[in-house]
């Protein structure tokens, strides 16, 4: 995804010149198409995130587009309060972009593990939030979120995570979820990198005869409030997928959705069960011992399914 | 003329304060800074006033702005990094054309715009809305290097407080600066030696302060911050830096609650708001200053 995202920044460099990246000491190699081409508009702010966002909203209020660049929680937590309070608030056109959203530097320990970073930046107003669950969604995603105003905030996986999308993401219509599979036991809503497991459980209940749909939400927020009030309608079963607590994030803006319609649906949120991971072990293993993996996801709708 | 204006312009009787001159202005600062306190019961009446001429000195000739068109372009930046001395700022633009004086009487006051801490929502003039400490020097480094991305001339002025600088985030945002090179970025410091509970020695000694922000790369120097004379000098020079290719600090020595005896140096004016005797005493004081 950290790929795609580069190659579509520089082509978009290219046509727009107030575009400015900084990054917090991070992406070596993978930033490599940018100092080369670009290396008056591409800066070092050192380790050092909080200065870092503070410049980047001082740089948008000289009309720059400003890219803030880093890893795991450091883009987020760390400068948290200057996201909120210096570009937030007065809508500075920066995007936070976080590479390596859940556990993609999993060996690497709880303090590299983005947890809890959809929930803490929905939670603050104005900022326009994405996960997209591919490389072809972060090629779309990149391009719309480059021409959408104000804060924005991108998370992304890691490099050569495998194509869910079977070509491009055509048209993607901001901020409208994409259907991967239509279904009509179950609907399985998945936001980020994770859609590599939602559309492989989707595969094994699907030789359970569960015939189950796969909706990807390269948007969280604002949330496609008329596509989650049709799916609730729909589904009397809705499983969110999120690597990322259930607390706060894809799962609670689904909720809150289909809370407000009444319609009765059940809906079923797989993430992390508000704890910390205290595992060592690479994204693959730790999506396993924390119940994300594509079977585990498949056996607990199935439980699910059979129990109502 | 409102009722708010009149009773804080009344020692000029028919006349009108000559607000382009700076000892002028700092003495409204603080006539307003006082009368808005009493009026909201609001806090940082000591701030406003140790600040009150560093304010003073940058809206009478220092900064390049234009209260007629306070959007245009190649103006001056001026974010005030220790927002709760947002008053004094207030009563500056004020004073200077940039809103009516009668407004500042809404100062903390429901449905108003004019916060406690300095906001940019609404008010001609303000660039940023600080409050939380340590953003202020961050956000200018961003306009310093934006106008030098963009080669523009304006300048960028961040004024900080001491007790501010305990702060891990000025320090990051002094480093990068400096290894920016951002010659047109001008910060001021209010360095009044108190806190919120202790003096600044007591609570986290900056000492030695000039030294520091020479160690981090910056020109710096130190000055009188109630002198308007030599506050002027200093940000002169400041200017005149433009092309060392080192940002720039003056720590400006002042006295918090600077004006009113009972309020200098005595750390419960943080808090305080004057009413009742304590008002009428202060009032007293600040006019028998009026220059």
């Amino acid at each position: 995804m950290r790929d795609a995202f580069v190659r579509i920044l520089v082509e978009e460099m290219a046509e727009n010149r107030s575009i400015v990246l900084i990054t917090g000491d991070l992406g070596f190699g993978v930033l490599r198409p940018i100092w080369d081409r670009f290396p008056d508009r591409i800066i070092n702010a050192g380790i050092a995130e909080q200065g870092m966002v503070s410049m980047a909203a001082g740089l948008a209020a000289t009309g720059k587009t400003v890219i803030v660049y880093s890893i795991g929680n450091f883009p987020t937590l760390r400068p948290l309060e200057q996201i909120r309070n210096d570009c937030a608030y007065p809508g500075a056109n920066v995007k936070i972009v976080c590479v390596g959203g859940g556990f993609v530097y999993g060996s690497l320990g709880m303090s590299h593990h983005a947890t809890e970073d959809m929930a803490v930046m929905r939670a603050i107003p104005g900022i326009t939030c994405f996960a997209p669950g591919d490389p072809a969604e972060t090629e779309a995603v990149t391009r719309v979120m480059l021409h959408t105003e104000g804060t924005c905030y991108l998370r992304l996986g890691r490099g050569n995570e495998p194509a869910v999308h079977g070509g491009k993401v055509e048209n993607w219509r901001f901020p409208e979820p994409i259907v991967l599979r239509e279904g009509k036991d179950v609907a399985l809503l998945s936001a980020g990198g994770i859609l590599t497991q939602t559309a492989e459980a989707a595969d094994l209940l699907k030789s359970k005869g569960i015939d189950a749909a796969v909706i990807s939400f390269p948007c969280f927020k604002p949330i496609d409030r008329q596509a989650v009030i049709r799916l609730t309608e729909r589904f009397r079963h809705v499983v969110t997928v999120e690597e990322h607590t259930v607390t706060g994030g894809f799962g609670s803006a689904v909720c809150e959705v289909a809370a407000e319609t009444g319609n009765g649906c059940r809906i079923h949120r797989i993430g992390l069960q508000d704890c910390f991971t205290a595992v060592v072990g690479n994204q693959q293993y730790l999506r396993e011992i924390y119940g994300m993996d594509g079977k585990t996801i498949a056996q607990r709708t199935e439980a699910w399914l059979n129990e109502a | 003329m409102g009722e708010y204006e009149a009773l804080v312009h009344s020692a000029y009787g028919e006349g009108k304060p000559d607000v382009t001159d700076p000892e002028t202005l700092a003495w409204l600062i603080r006539r307003n800074g006082l009368e808005m306190s009493h009026i909201s019961r609001g806090s940082h009446i000591g701030s406003v006033f140790s600040v009150a001429e560093i304010i003073a000195v940058l809206y009478t000739g220092v900064l390049n702005v234009d209260p007629a068109d306070p959007r245009r372009p190649d103006r001056d930046r001026m974010i005030l990094s220790k927002g709760h001395a947002g008053s004094a700022v207030y009563a500056a633009l004020a004073e200077t054309g940039f809103f009516p004086v009668e407004q500042l009487k809404t100062h903390y006051a429901n449905g108003s715009i004019l916060s406690g801490h300095v906001s940019h929502k609404g008010i001609p003039g303000v660039e940023v809305s600080t409050g939380s400490l340590g953003h202020g020097l961050g956000i200018g480094t961003g306009m310093a290097l934006g106008a030098r991305m963009n080669g523009e001339q304006w300048r960028t002025w961040v004024v900080l407080g001491d007790g501010e600088c305990d702060e891990g985030s000025v320090w990051e945002a002094a480093l990068q600066a400096a290894q920016f090179g951002l010659d047109r970025l001008c910060a001021v410091v209010d360095y009044n030696h108190m806190q919120s509970l202790f003096t600044v020695e007591k609570t986290l000694k900056l000492e030695p302060f000039e030294q520091k922000w020479k160690d981090f790369g910056w020109n710096a120097r130190s000055v009188d911050g109630h002198d308007v004379h030599a506050l002027r000098a200093a940000f002169d020079e400041m200017k005149d830096n433009a092309g060392s290719g080192r940002p720039s600090v003056v720590l400006a020595h002042t006295v918090k609650g600077k004006g009113v005896s009972f309020m200098e140096n005595n750390i419960l004016w943080h808090y305080r708001t004057p009413q009742g005797e304590e008002y009428e005493a202060a009032l007293k004081e600040l006019e028998a200053q009026r220059p």
